[in-house]
């Protein structure tokens, strides 16, 4: 009898059995594995299927808008539906506007979590802590709005917005009367719904950086946040950059939290106070109400750029964090 | 705090600096801020949730159909049946095909086409749910010629499939290849081994993925707008328009009536309550399968 096949890897008991046909038992029949590949296979496809059904859908129903206006149709500023002129400006100023605002707020709050969880927190405390920020990623988008609406929004319209006024109105960006509802509203309300995604990713990738850096940099006198500095996040910094960016894909698509806060006006205003509207909240708001061709077809122009940018922002995202977490185990959910 | 200086040994190390353990001091107090400032929204949230939803939930909300602006009482029965109705729609739909792909993925996948699968699920995870809406919308709302409870379910269930793809995959890849070549050397055929040795190995695991796709969706409100649409009656027909709980919330948060605030509060907390029980359920079965450590 020969012996195992060089090269036959975990299939060594089979290989014994060269000159036999295989073991089968006597039910065997090739038919039923075949048909359960195939339909595994259809069902992978449908995956396949439907990404290329939503791009199909989005750029065959947005041919109307994208033939009249052009690429022009993200630089103009008109939004009549009754002249059927549309321009979506005044929605990516507003989603990139208050997507930003969000992230400024949430990036140091998110890595300040991340880095008590990791690297101070007392073990007994890591895991609820955990689950608890993450619990906030759970909260469906509509009750965050309502809760904007009700206990937000008139907490930034009493105190926020005069504090903000009276110290730093000379940078022009927080002037105007205060609506409460704004783009400041809806920059925060984002902020709150970003932060887990960004510390959950923050986390994970600290996790990844190995052990030895945190004691080397120790050894070598380093006080705890230098060590946190030089040790972890230098290492983190792509995963790192990669959880913002995830981050920022979820804050431009998010639709009803900002929809409910942001007061929906299609206007280009330097003051945060001010009402704006954005990509998601237009379709949002207008879609259903959409009588003429044109006006259907611009909506859905919005949303496939809104689409385009959310998937290359979250492709980059990927990529970066992958590059940090490569090559380790499969991370512990803390 | 451990610090060099506090070494015994012969070799003295210089003293830390005032500036570098003032800032050390400083970084800490500061990342201890970041976690209360975090977990004060999270409180806040669902403080006024109990607080002023616990007021307006009673028996007429849990059976009554919405009264009309102005009237008082009434309820979101209606919404809650409807939501049942979505998320059994898309659930049928969208966790067979889930599955099946992370079969595939994990059992057939190991080559480019497999590749090319993993990566459009994720672009799929990607794409901002009201984008979503709009493609239910074109697919099944206009080629029906009105909204209906089936383009909701169908939505709900493009956003459940690549979640459960990617959880289905990572699980069954969890499975030792000794349990599968154990049933191979029987004599099995791969479709009864994938099937009642590895999927079932996998079952909690694969569980979790599900109620974490369920709790995801059942908050979803930007893809109901135009595909389920709303409705001020109750409805079973798979093709009419339906009314759902995150629909009705909304419509009733920006509404300018304190009675319906009070019921979007109500409707919120039951809601809420509804995503938290499936997600501790996800916590109670993952805590004792397979999954322990490993998830």
């Amino acid at each position: 009898m020969p012996g195992p096949q060089p090269g036959a890897k975990s299939e060594v008991a089979l290989s014994l059995e060269v000159n036999a046909p295989p073991l089968r038992s006597s039910r065997y029949s090739p038919l039923g594995d075949q048909i359960f590949t195939w339909a595994m296979l259809a069902c992978g496809l449908c995956v396949l299927a439907l990404v290329g059904l939503i791009i199909y859908e989005l750029v065959t129903k947005s041919s109307n808008s994208w033939h009249a206006f052009g690429m022009n149709f993200f630089f103009r500023s008109e939004w009549d539906p009754v002249n059927e002129q549309f321009g979506a400006f005044p929605f990516v100023y507003g989603t990139i506007v208050s997507s930003l605002l969000a992230l400024v707020i949430a990036v140091p709050l998110a890595i300040g979590v991340a880095v008590f969880i990791t690297e101070m927190s007392p073990g007994w405390l890591r895991s609820p802590l955990a689950f608890t920020t993450e619990l906030l990623a759970a909260i469906p988008s509509v009750i965050y709005g309502l809760w904007a609406i009700f206990v937000l929004v008139p907490l930034i319209r009493e105190y926020v917005e005069p504090f903000l006024a009276r110290h730093f109105g000379w940078t022009g960006l927080f002037e105007g009367p205060a609506y409460g509802i704004g783009m400041l509203a809806a920059g925060v309300i984002l902020a709150i719904m970003v932060v887990p995604i960004v510390s959950s990713i923050t986390r994970e990738v600290m996790t990844a950086v190995p052990r030895q850096q945190r004691e080397a940099v120790l050894a070598l006198g380093a006080t705890r946040w230098e060590m946190i500095r030089t040790g972890v996040l230098r290492n983190a910094r792509a995963g790192i950059m990669g959880g913002i960016i995830l981050g920022l894909g979820r804050a431009l698509g998010e639709t009803m939290a900002v929809t409910m806060v942001i007061g929906n006006r299609p206007e280009i205003a330097k003051s945060l106070f001010a009402p704006g509207y954005t990509m998601a909240s237009v379709i949002a708001n207008e879609f259903s109400e959409a009588t003429s061709d044109r006006y259907l077809s611009a909506l859905v122009e919005v949303g496939l750029a809104l689409f385009i940018v959310t998937i290359i922002i979250n492709m980059l995202a990927q990529v970066l964090v992958w590059t940090v977490t490569r090559g380790t185990p499969a991370r512990a959910n803390v | 705090m451990s610090s060099p200086a506090d070494n015994p040994s012969e070799f003295t190390a210089p003293q830390i600096s005032l500036w570098r353990r003032g800032l050390n001091n400083l970084v800490t107090v500061a990342a201890i801020t970041a976690v209360i400032i975090v977990l004060v929204p999270l409180i806040a949230v669902f403080g006024y949730l109990v607080y002023k939803g616990i007021g307006s939930i009673n028996w007429a909300f849990l059976t009554q159909t919405p009264k009309p602006p102005g009237e008082v009482g009434g309820g979101m029965a209606n919404a809650v049946a409807g939501s049942a109705l979505i998320l059994a729609i898309g659930s049928v739909v969208g966790v067979p095909i889930g599955i099946g792909a992370g079969i595939y993925l994990a059992e057939f996948g190991r080559n480019r086409l497999g590749d090319l699968i993993r990566f459009t699920s994720d672009v799929l995870n990607g794409v901002p749910s009201i984008i979503v809406g709009i493609v239910a919308y074109g697919l099944v709302v206009l080629s029906q010629g009105h909204f209906s409870a089936l383009a909701g379910g169908a939505a709900l269930a493009i956003m459940m499939i690549p979640t459960i793809t990617r959880t289905t995959e990572e699980m069954l890849l969890l499975v030792p290849h000794a349990v599968r070549e154990a049933a191979y050397g029987l004599g099995v055929s791969k479709w009864r081994t994938t099937l009642s040795i590895t999927l079932r190995t996998a079952t909690s695991g694969i569980i979790t993925g599900v109620m974490l796709a369920f709790a995801r969706v059942a908050g979803e409100t930007a893809p109901l707008l135009f595909t389920a649409f709303g409705n001020q009656y109750w409805n079973w027909k798979i093709n009419q328009p339906t009314a759902a709980l995150p629909l009705q919330i909304f419509t009733y948060a920006i509404s300018p009536y304190d009675e319906w605030h009070k019921q979007a509060w109500a409707g919120a907390l039951i809601l809420i309550v509804l995503i938290v029980l499936s997600v501790s359920a996800v916590r109670f079965v993952a805590g004792r399968g397979m999954l322990k450590g490993a998830g």
